[in-house]
C-alpha cells in the first residue's frame, strides 16, 4: 500500500475503534487511536500474514502487550479480513468473541491472550526463541505502552532477548505519554526510555512522530536490516490521536464516548477523511 | 529387611527430561539459573541447544514457555515450586493457564521437606494455587517411578499441567509389574474398612507406614495414592469413604486448598464424610533437616499414625 492509501485505512481504523468502544460502552480508545497507525502499517504493510489461513506456521507473529488497546487491534484485523467488520460492535457484549483484552482462541488472527501488562513481550521473545531454534525466518512484533514498561517484567524480557540476539524481534514502544493516573514522567518516569532499551543490547530506532505512515515505514525497513540484535521502535505519538477532544487527555484512557461525543468524534474523523480524499 | 532404595522426585525429573528429549524433539527445558538444583542440568548435558537458562526471572520464563508453546514447542519450565507457583502465579494464570497453553511446569523443591533453607524457600501452597486456575492439571507424584511416569504422561497430555517434585530422597514404593500411571486415576494401594487414609507425594509413604501401624492395633487402614491432585479421582475416594466411613488427607502443604480442601470439597457433594486434614497446619515452615521438620510437623508415618490414631 502507498502512504495514502495506509493513512485512509488507519482513518476507518480509527472510525471503528470509536464505534466499537462507544458500542460496549467501555474500553481503551486513548491508547488505540495512538496506535491505529502502527497497527495499520504491521496488518496492512509490514507482516507476512494470511486473513484466509491465520494460523499459517510461517506467518509473522504479533502480541499485542498492551492487550487494553484490544480495539484497535481488532479493527485493524477485522478491516484487513481476519473477520466480519461488522462484528467490531460487540466489543465487550456478553457472548461476543471480542474480549475486553485480546483471546487467541476466540478472534481470528489473535496470536496471543494478552491484557495483564508486561507479560506480552516475554510471550512474543518465547516465539522469537522458537523460530531461532528451528531456524524458521518469520519475525515478532509486540506493541507495549509506555506506562506499561514500568512492569519489572518488560526488563527481565528485554535482557533475555538482547543476551540472545533476537534479531527477529522488534518491540515498539507507544510513547503517548499518558497512563490512567497522567503524565508517565509524572507518574513514574520510564525516561530514557532509547538509553534504557539500547543498555540491554538492542539496536534502538526513535520516530519522532509514530502517527506518520512514512516515519513508520523507515522505521520498520531499518528494523528489518538488523542483524545480531532485537530491535525497538520508540515511537512519540498522540493519545487520542484524530479525535479533537480525546487528543492528549489522559481521562480518554479508558473511557468510552456517549452518544454526543460519538457524533463529535465520527465528524472530526470524516473530516480527516474528507482531507486524505482531497490529496 | 532389605534396605529401602531412596531417590528424590527432582532426580526423576531430571532423568525423565532426558530420555524423553532423546524421543521428541520438540521437548525444550526452561530454567532460571537453577538447573544443577531442578536436575535439569541432566537434560542440558544432553541436549545443551534445547535447554534454555532464562536467569533469575521466573515471571519472564513462564511467559517465555508460553510464547514457545504457541509455535509448538513442548516447554517444561523448571523452578522451585515457591517461584513457579508463587512469584510466576500471575504469569502461569493469564499467559498459560487462560490461552490454555501446552505448558509443562516443572516445580521441585516443594513442600518443608526443602530443609535447611527455611521458610522462604518451602511452599505449602503451589497445589492450592494452582489448582485454581481453570484447565490446569496438578501432579504430585510419590516416588521416582511415579515422577518418571508423570513427566511422560504430562508430555502426552496436550495442554498446561504442573508437576510438582522434592528435594529429599523418598522411598521407591510403586516397584510393581502392574504400575500404571493415568493422569486423575488414584491408586488403591491398601484395602481397609475402618478409614480410608489418601494421601499425596512423599506422603503416600508417610500413609502406608501409618496404616501398617493401625494394622498392628486392629485398625485397618485403606491407602489411596492421589498423584493428581486435579481432575481429582473423585470416584474412587467417595466409594472409599462411603465403604470405611471416615477420610484422612495427607499432604506435605498447607491444610488449606491442597489436597485436603480438594476432598473435602468432593465429598461435601456427594458423600458428606467426616475428613481430618493431616499437612502444614496453616503457618510457616523453618530451617532444619527434612527428615526431623517431618516429624516435628507430624508428616512422617509416625506423626501420621499418632494423628490418626488420636482422632478415631
Amino acid at each position: 500500500m502507498n502512504t495514502l492509501e495506509l493513512q485512509k485505512t488507519a482513518n476507518e481504523i480509527r472510525k471503528s475503534i470509536v464505534t466499537a468502544v462507544h458500542s460496549a460502552k467501555a474500553g481503551h480508545p486513548g491508547g488505540s487511536l495512538s496506535a491505529a497507525d502502527v497497527f495499520t502499517y504491521l496488518y496492512f504493510e509490514e507482516m507476512n500474514i494470511d486473513p484466509k489461513n491465520p494460523d499459517k506456521p510461517d506467518r509473522d507473529r504479533f502480541v499485542l502487550s498492551k492487550g487494553h488497546t484490544a480495539p484497535g487491534y481488532y479493527s485493524a484485523l477485522a478491516h484487513r479480513g481476519f473477520f466480519p467488520v461488522e462484528d467490531l460492535p460487540t466489543l465487550r457484549h456478553i457472548g461476543s468473541h471480542l474480549q475486553g483484552h485480546p483471546c487467541m482462541q476466540h478472534t481470528p488472527g489473535v496470536d496471543m491472550s494478552s491484557g495483564s501488562l508486561g507479560q506480552g513481550i516475554s510471550v512474543a521473545v518465547g516465539m522469537a526463541l522458537s523460530a531461532k531454534l528451528s531456524n524458521a525466518d518469520y519475525r515478532v512484533y509486540t506493541l507495549l505502552g509506555d506506562g506499561e514498561i514500568q512492569e519489572g517484567q518488560v526488563w527481565e524480557a528485554s535482557m533475555f532477548a538482547g543476551h540472545r540476539k533476537l534479531d527477529n524481534l522488534c518491540v515498539i514502544v507507544d510513547n503517548n505519554g499518558l497512563q490512567i493516573d497522567g503524565n508517565v514522567a509524572d507518574v513514574c518516569s520510564p525516561y530514557p526510555i532509547d538509553k534504557k532499551f539500547e543498555a540491554f543490547n538492542f539496536h534502538v530506532i526513535n520516530v519522532a512522530d509514530g502517527n506518520d505512515m512514512d516515519q513508520l515505514r523507515a522505521a520498520f525497513e531499518e528494523a528489518r536490516t538488523v542483524k545480531g540484535m532485537p530491535t525497538a521502535i520508540i515511537m512519540k505519538t498522540v493519545k487520542g490521536k484524530g479525535v479533537s477532544f480525546m487528543e492528549n487527555q489522559a481521562s480518554w484512557h479508558g473511557t468510552a464516548p456517549n452518544d454526543e461525543q460519538y457524533a463529535v468524534a465520527m465528524a472530526d474523523l470524516e473530516k480527516v477523511g474528507e482531507a486524505l480524499c482531497q490529496k | 529387611m532389605s534396605e529401602v532404595k531412596k531417590i528424590a522426585t527432582r532426580e526423576s525429573y531430571g532423568k525423565a527430561l532426558a530420555e524423553l528429549g532423546a524421543e521428541k524433539e520438540n521437548l525444550v527445558v526452561l530454567d532460571a539459573d537453577l538447573a544443577g538444583a531442578t536436575k535439569t542440568g541432566v537434560f542440558k548435558k544432553a541436549f545443551p541447544e534445547r535447554h534454555i537458562d532464562c536467569g533469575i526471572a521466573e515471571s519472564n520464563m513462564m511467559g517465555i514457555a508460553a510464547g514457545l508453546a504457541t509455535t509448538g514447542k513442548v516447554p517444561f519450565a523448571s523452578t522451585f515450586a515457591m517461584f513457579a507457583a508463587g512469584r510466576a502465579f500471575e504469569q502461569v494464570r493469564n499467559s498459560i493457564g487462560y490461552p490454555h497453553l501446552n505448558v509443562k511446569i516443572g516445580a521441585t523443591h516443594a513442600g518443608i521437606s526443602v530443609g535447611e533453607d527455611g521458610a522462604t524457600h518451602q511452599c505449602n501452597e503451589d497445589l492450592a494455587l494452582m489448582r485454581t486456575i481453570p484447565g490446569m492439571v496438578v501432579i504430585n507424584p510419590s516416588d521416582d517411578i511415579e515422577a518418571r511416569a508423570a513427566v511422560r504422561a504430562a508430555y502426552e497430555y496436550v495442554g498446561p499441567v504442573y508437576l510438582r517434585f522434592g528435594r529429599l530422597a523418598v522411598p521407591v514404593i510403586n516397584d510393581n509389574p502392574d504400575y500404571k500411571f493415568e493422569i486423575g486415576k488414584g491408586v488403591l494401594l491398601r484395602e481397609g474398612t475402618d478409614v480410608t487414609i489418601v494421601a499425596t507425594g512423599l506422603c503416600v509413604n508417610s500413609a502406608l507406614e501409618a496404616a501398617e501401624k493401625l494394622a498392628a492395633e486392629g485398625v485397618s487402614a485403606e491407602v489411596i495414592n492421589i498423584h493428581t491432585i486435579k481432575p481429582l479421582d473423585e470416584e474412587l475416594i467417595v466409594s472409599s469413604a462411603k465403604k470405611t466411613g471416615k477420610v484422612v488427607t495427607v499432604e506435605e502443604h498447607s491444610i488449606i486448598g491442597g489436597l485436603g480442601g480438594a476432598v473435602c470439597e468432593a465429598l461435601s457433594k456427594s458423600a458428606p464424610t467426616p475428613v481430618l486434614r493431616i499437612g502444614v497446619k496453616d503457618t510457616f515452615g523453618e530451617s532444619g533437616p527434612a527428615a526431623a521438620l517431618l516429624t516435628k510437623y507430624q508428616l512422617d508415618g509416625d506423626g501420621v499414625y499418632a494423628q490418626v490414631k488420636e482422632w478415631l
